[in-house]
């Protein structure tokens, strides 16, 4: 948004709350590489520390949505400054949930290592490697956009987010077949599907991310429509 | 012979329209070309920086201007098709069918009664029992009758500045009007007696056309149905309000509401 506000304390608060929303977006995307990295590499260490940074994400969720309902009873905004606070809100349920799927990825690694090496060393973990490169640069795309407005970007997101899917589904039906093969693998195979579907999870919230920033700079909500109407809004 | 109405959706009927509406002070051009359709039984309100010509438009539909002679109106105005700026019918009788009420509360120096009465009987000959029950209606209507019914002798300007609008609200109303005209009904008031003339108004939609003139957005926003903005003459935009407050078209109308103007 070029022009400023008549009063510029209110421009100074709603940059300030979108800036807090990247903040929040940039500690839930290096939460997911290291949860990703602390799975590869069967770091414990690292584990712990996705975990610990959880509540650190939930404390920024509830902050923003506090000062969320201080704009919006003190100044009534309209138009797109109204958008741009319905779409903040979501965004942060959003982001929140990207750092509780972090840290549901380092709950499972820190179970692999109690589970002792034999069972890790059967788990195909480097295929999973793809599916998180993904969902991390869908997020940081997702998030990139929405801090310069972008809707060519959103709707780059929008059309990425079924390779996610399509990894998703190749991972899943490869770990049946190590079940199938080797009967000791299912406690730790479901474990990784459970990981599987955190990180296909994690791309779909930066997907509705995305849907946010076309609702703030045109004004449609895109949820829930086809692609090609999608792109007609965006247009 | 009813106008098209384009700026409508469809299923409202379209109660003052406006075609082709040029206005001038003298030599100062201060509506430029307006089309609007003003729908019936709603609430339209017309929002815009001071000078933008709204309360010029509200005044020429009862044909306020008339009173001056350097004004003048080209172009068309109906009222259920009927032009108000060509016809041979009496101004008076116009303004009985179009009412209006004033920024400022304007009493008439005289009783309760007779501040609703009086125009009443310019219009209606009734028995002083039909005209007592006209006066108990046109008050219950403007949500004052509880608080005057013990001193309808009392002076009109004994009352507050709330009382004395919501009386204005309700002589406007009492010679039954079609469309009610209200030039910033509440700037003068306190929020309390704001928020009963904002219920008013809402009450008044279902037998009346509405058309209101308010600097205040977040009163156009929850009272109107409609929403007009207006900037140095010309209409912006027209839609619904609750279009015109989340999803503007115009970026003129976007950087007024969202406070960007300057």
């Amino acid at each position: 948004m070029s022009e400023k506000h008549l009063s510029s304390q209110f421009d100074a608060e709603l940059s300030g709350i979108s800036s807090r929303v990247l903040e929040m977006g940039g500690l839930v995307e290096s939460q997911v590489a290291q949860a990703v990295y602390a799975l590869a590499h069967f770091s414990g260490e690292t584990a712990t520390q996705v975990i610990k940074q959880e509540s650190r994400v939930n404390q920024m969720e509830v902050e923003i949505d506090r000062d969320l309902s201080g704009i919006i009873a003190r100044r009534q905004p309209t138009a797109r400054d109204l958008r741009l606070l319905i779409a903040v809100s979501k965004a942060i349920a959003n982001l929140e949930r990207v750092g509780d799927e972090a840290a549901r990825v380092a709950r499972v690694v820190q179970r692999l290592l109690n589970a002792g090496m034999s069972t890790r060393m059967r788990l195909p973990v480097d295929d999973l490697q793809q599916e998180s490169e993904l969902a991390i640069a869908q997020l940081r795309k997702a998030l990139d956009a929405f801090a310069r407005l972008d809707v060519t970007r959103a709707l780059e997101v929008l059309k990425q987010d079924n390779q996610i899917d399509q990894e998703f589904e190749g991972l899943l039906r490869k770990l049946i077949t190590y079940m199938m093969e080797d009967p000791r693998t299912i406690s730790s195979a479901i474990d990784l599907v459970f990981v599987a579907k955190a990180i296909e999870r994690v791309g779909d919230h930066a997907k509705n991310l995305a849907e946010s920033t076309i609702y703030i700079v045109k004004g449609t909500d895109v949820r829930h429509t086809p692609m090609d109407a999608v792109e007609d809004a965006v247009r | 012979m009813q106008a098209d109405t384009p700026n409508l959706p469809a299923g409202e009927m379209s109660k003052l329209t406006v075609r082709s509406l040029n206005f001038y002070y003298g030599s100062f051009h201060a509506l430029k070309n307006i089309n609007l359709d003003i729908p019936e039984k709603k609430v339209t309100a017309f929002i815009g920086p001071s000078g933008c010509g709204k309360s010029t438009l509200l005044r020429i539909f009862n044909r306020m201007y008339e009173l001056y002679p350097e004004q003048r109106a080209e172009g068309q105005i109906l009222l259920d098709g009927e032009d108000l700026l060509n016809t041979k019918e009496d101004v008076s009788l116009i303004r009985a069918k179009i009412g209006m009420v004033f920024q400022k509360p304007t009493p008439f120096p005289m009783s309760i009664y007779d501040n609703i009465a009086f125009g009443v009987r310019l219009f209606e000959t009734l028995s002083p029992s039909e005209m007592d029950d006209r006066v108990e209606w046109a008050l219950r209507k403007a949500a004052l009758w509880a608080e005057v019914k013990d001193k309808l002798q009392q002076s009109g300007s004994s009352l507050s500045g709330g009382q004395q609008q919501r009386l204005c609200i309700a002589r406007g109303i009492a010679i039954k009007p079609e469309v009610l005209l209200l030039d910033e009904p509440c700037s003068a008031l306190d929020p309390i007696s704001t928020g009963k003339i904002e219920e008013l108004i809402h009450e008044l939609k279902s037998d009346y056309t509405v058309a209101i003139v308010t600097h205040n957005m977040q009163q156009a926003a929850r009272v109107s149905d409609y929403t007009a903005y207006m900037y140095l003459g010309d209409l912006i935009e027209f839609g619904a309000t609750s279009e015109i407050f989340m999803k503007p078209t115009r970026r003129e109308t976007e950087d007024y509401i969202t406070g960007r103007f300057g």
